[in-house]
């Protein structure tokens, strides 16, 4: 996790618009897919754009490949117009979601067959090959053909095929969607050590939040059309910009209410459904009496049986709902006094007093004042 | 979203146009007032009212929709059974020769199921006595064989896409498997079944080299009817006949289109 | 419970026999007469062939009727024929089918429906009158050549009928579905994906379609190839309402053995030549089947 942010960092200050997006559109019709978005993207960058279906995301995807051209705005990549350039003359390869891996050729010729196209010499292609067969680790399975290989393997398979073009851009549709739950977990860190060691810009469609978090440099939620919030996994997950990326992103409790002061640091916002003045940190700016929510995640609330002591922190007094055991960590659904339902989420690190709580049990939440943010729409 | 070429574009238009407009010509003929049927001498429907007092098309028609709908109706019971036979009876003795012999019709040379046919009417009609004459019967039976070719391959089809699992869970519920197969299985492939004796019926309606083989003097059907007349050339009412029945199929064909897509959509 | 479940039993074996016994009767046992009596030997009498068994019930079989087929020319000249005029047929069939079913395939869902009607729709309405309507075309005094006249294109009318042009276009008009239907059952599954795949590593639009899409629709073709070959190897209608009478086609030569010269035997032994001929295409087309069949699933 940690080298992934510098990285970012360093590749975002050596160049920064590696890949410029200028205000791009696409209409199908009356349907308006892309919504007249812009983005920069750096070099080197693992990019993850993430949406539900139907946001546009795979348009904008097909749009830097070339399988469609933007209604209007342009695409550069590397200082070069892409925008009306036919897919076999980008220097951009894909991944795509089905593999699409040609089910009548071979493994090796599959892979080849990019530079086959590119008219490089024999024992050059050969070469690369190899090095490619070696970099996705399916050495023994050259002559198998696609339909002798398992969903893992043919998605090595079209990796390999992808990358042998040294790309400047990979672009991925749903790169894992295909694979079954541990296979995905594995094959998420091969694909981040694949994109360190060749440093080739990874642009990222995907709708599985968790997926995103954990591959990217930095994430574009996307909806609608349009970019509701660009940044780095942290950014997004910690300081949602809007109600939208707040509840695609992870779980969040929220709490309607009203800017009641602005300081320096925190803001305060007194919540008509609790009836209590709330800390939170704010990202956008904001006046008195303006109508928020105020969001806190579920891991920030902490439970207890006695009152917590700390006076800083925010406390409510509920009953345990409903609770369930999912071994690292158990969830419950806390009834506040007037009905609301608070979501928590606590570790089972210890064996603390929270293992023992029942169905209908008095209990405390508290959290950190800095643990809430304030969504102003 | 994806663009067809204009070369296929192209190619389309003129595909349709070949299969068309020689259909098309045939219509607009048949209101030729000319005798001669290739030089047009004004819009007239006079061929129409020759039409109906030919007797003999009458008769020929006549027979061809009778022997058309019994062969249909039977093609589709045998078929039916034989599709279930293959889809749902996975061993029985024999199997592999019932396969090839559903099968095989379907890709036969008319000439040779004619052929074979009438050859087996006469050793028994030698043996037998039956068939005494041949006629209605002889061609009905013809009709049938090669279509329940055709009914038993797509009740077979839609058999194969049915989940299996529908006709155990009315077995779980108690049903024993001949009430299975009624309550279950045949409203299921009903479907199918209908469009297998709409197959049936055309193929019949159409057939002229089977039925040339194994029909007797006297009987002749629609098609042998049009035959014996162009094999003269083109001539005018066979012009209103064929605009008749391209007329027939065409509403026949876009109501159950019209009744599928309506069906699909709801 | 042992009579239902005896009772259930019975059902399976009349579900079985019924449609088994007809097949046998009236398919294969036909079979077997037709081997039996090009066997024989023709005699003028009512059937016309001698029995298998005479009456000292020795066996009387003769190869003479194959014998001849061999040694006459007509025959051999006959077959290849066919051969080569539904092989051309066919080809002619694929060059406009494939273009047609590939349109088809990559059509918007909505007008896909239309378009694949439109081809099967000349398939409901009769054969005969469908090459019928091409006779009043190509005439002498046909609408094309009085279309060329008046246009002045050509002076005197181009003889089209009763050439081989015309059964090439009677048997393309004809078979022209049962090449698109498979075709585009193949095409139209096929994986878009792969082709812009292809696209996305290098090929231009034309490559992609020859490295992928026509590898890939190789059953559709095998299908759709050997639908129209067969029927075509054996047809009648057209050589005889748009061929010449030269322009012998084999199933025109057992028609008129039969019906014309009486000669059972013989008519008999030319379809068992035809059908042992038919032998390789039908394998062939069986064995695409069950692979795609298999594919499929």
């Amino acid at each position: 996790m940690e080298y992934k942010q510098e990285q970012s960092k360093a590749a975002q200050e050596e160049n920064s618009s590696f890949i410029r997006i200028s205000n791009v559109s696409k209409h199908f019709g009356d349907f308006v897919a892309v919504d007249d978005v812009s983005l920069d993207i750096g070099k080197g960058e693992l990019f993850s754009i993430l949406g539900g279906s139907g946001c546009g995301k795979t348009t904008l995807l097909r749009m830097l490949a070339g399988f469609e051209v933007p209604s209007g705005g342009s695409i550069e990549i590397d200082g070069l117009d892409v925008t009306r350039l036919p897919p076999y003359e980008r220097p951009v390869n894909m991944m795509f979601q089905s593999y699409a891996v040609f089910p009548h050729m071979n493994v090796e010729k599959n892979i080849a067959y990019g530079l086959v196209k590119d008219g490089l010499p024999k024992n050059e292609i050969r070469k690369h090959v190899d090095e490619m067969l070696e970099l996705v680790q399916l050495g023994d399975f050259r002559r198998r053909k696609p339909a002798q290989l398992s969903g893992g393997q043919r998605q090595r398979v079209a990796l390999a095929r992808a990358l042998i073009k040294k790309p400047k851009v990979l672009l991925l549709d749903e790169p894992l969607a295909a694979l079954d739950k541990k296979l995905r977990e594995r094959t998420q860190f091969e694909l981040m050590n694949i994109q360190y060691e060749t440093g080739i810009t990874f642009v990222v469609v995907t709708h599985d939040q968790e997926e995103a978090m954990t591959l990217s440099s930095r994430i574009a939620v996307m909806d609608k059309g349009q970019f509701r919030q660009v940044g780095t996994p942290k950014e997004v997950y910690e300081f949602p910009d809007n109600r939208f990326v707040a509840g695609f992103i992870g779980t969040i409790n929220t709490f309607h209410g009203s800017i009641a002061s602005i300081s320096e640091e925190t803001l305060s916002v007194y919540s008509d459904e609790l009836q209590l003045t709330l800390p939170a940190l704010g990202t956008h700016p904001v006046e008195v009496g303006q109508e928020v929510d105020i969001a806190v995640r579920p891991e920030k609330i902490f439970l207890s049986r006695d009152e917590p002591d700390n006076p800083d922190d925010v406390r409510i007094q509920g009953v345990v709902d409903d609770l369930g055991y999912l071994g690292n960590r158990s969830l419950y659904r806390i009834r506040l006094a007037n009905g609301k339902i608070v979501q928590v989420s606590s570790q089972n690190r210890r064996r603390s007093v929270t293992r023992f709580l029942e169905w209908e049990d008095k209990v405390w939440i508290s959290w950190r004042p800095r643990s809430a943010v304030v969504l102003v729409d | 979203m994806r663009k067809t070429s204009r070369f296929t574009t192209s190619v389309l238009a003129f595909g349709y146009a070949f299969l068309y407009i020689p259909l098309l010509l045939v219509v607009v003929y048949s209101f030729n007032d000319s005798r001669i049927a290739t030089v047009w001498g004004g819009f007239s429907t006079r061929w129409y009212g020759a039409l109906w007092q030919n007797d003999q098309v009458l008769d020929a028609a006549l027979l061809s929709f009778r022997v058309a709908f019994t062969a249909a109706s039977m093609a589709t019971v045998l078929g039916t059974m034989a599709g279930l036979a293959l889809a749902r009876f996975r061993r029985f003795r024999g199997r592999t020769l019932f396969s090839g012999m559903i099968t095989s019709p379907l890709v036969m040379p008319e000439v040779i199921t004619g052929l074979s046919l009438l050859l087996l009417f006469v050793s028994l009609q030698q043996l037998t006595g039956w068939p005494g004459q041949r006629g209605f019967s002889t061609i009905t039976i013809a009709h049938t064989t090669f279509a329940m070719a055709y009914v038993a391959i797509i009740v077979q089809s839609r058999l194969a896409a049915m989940d299996e699992s529908l006709e155990e869970a009315a077995m779980d519920l108690g049903g024993r498997p001949l009430r299975v197969v009624f309550d279950i299985t045949l409203p299921l492939i009903a479907p199918a079944m209908i469009a297998g004796w709409l197959l049936a019926f055309t193929l019949s309606l159409d057939d002229l080299v089977i039925a040339s083989f194994v029909s007797g003097p006297g009987s002749s059907t629609l098609p042998m009817y049009i035959f014996s007349k162009v094999k003269l050339g083109v001539s005018p009412d066979i012009n209103a006949l064929a605009t008749l029945i391209i007329a027939i199929v065409t509403i026949g064909v876009l109501i159950a289109w019209l009744a599928t897509r309506r069906t699909r959509s709801a | 419970m042992a009579g239902s479940v005896n009772r259930d039993n019975l059902w399976q074996r009349v579900a079985i026999a019924t449609p088994y016994l007809w097949l046998l009767l009236f398919f294969l046992i036909p079979f077997i007469i037709i081997l039996k009596i090009s066997l024989a030997d023709p005699v003028i009498a009512q059937p016309p062939f001698t029995p298998t068994f005479d009456e000292q019930g020795a066996l009387s079989i003769s190869l003479d009727n194959f014998r001849f087929l061999l040694t006459d020319d007509l025959y051999a000249i006959t077959y290849l024929r066919s051969v080569v005029i539904a092989g051309i047929a066919t080809l002619l069939c694929l060059a406009l089918g494939f273009p047609m079913a590939y349109g088809i395939s990559r059509a918007r869902e909505q007008t896909r429906g239309l378009l694949l009607l439109l081809i099967v729709l000349p398939f409901w309405i009769s054969f005969l009158l469908r090459v019928y309507a091409w006779m009043g075309l190509m005439n002498n005094h046909g609408v094309i050549n009085n279309t060329l006249l008046w246009l002045g294109v050509i002076d005197a009318p181009i003889q089209m009928m009763y050439t081989d042009i015309a059964v090439f276009v009677g048997l393309v008009y004809s078979y022209l579905p049962f090449m698109v239907l498979p075709l585009y059952a193949t095409l139209e599954r096929m994986d878009l994906d792969l082709v812009e795949a292809a696209q996305d590593l290098g090929a231009t639009r034309t490559r992609a379609f020859w490295d992928v899409t026509w590898p890939l629709s190789r059953p559709g073709v095998v299908a759709g190839c050997m639908l129209v070959f067969i029927p075509a190897m054996g047809e009648y209608v057209i050589p005889y309402l748009l061929g010449g009478p030269e322009s012998l086609l084999i199933g025109r030569v057992l028609f008129d053995e039969f019906f014309v010269n009486r000669d059972w035997p013989l008519a008999s032994a030319v379809a068992v030549v035809l059908l042992l001929l038919l032998v390789v295409p039908i394998v062939i087309l069986q064995r695409n089947q069950a692979r795609d069949a298999e594919a499929a699933t």
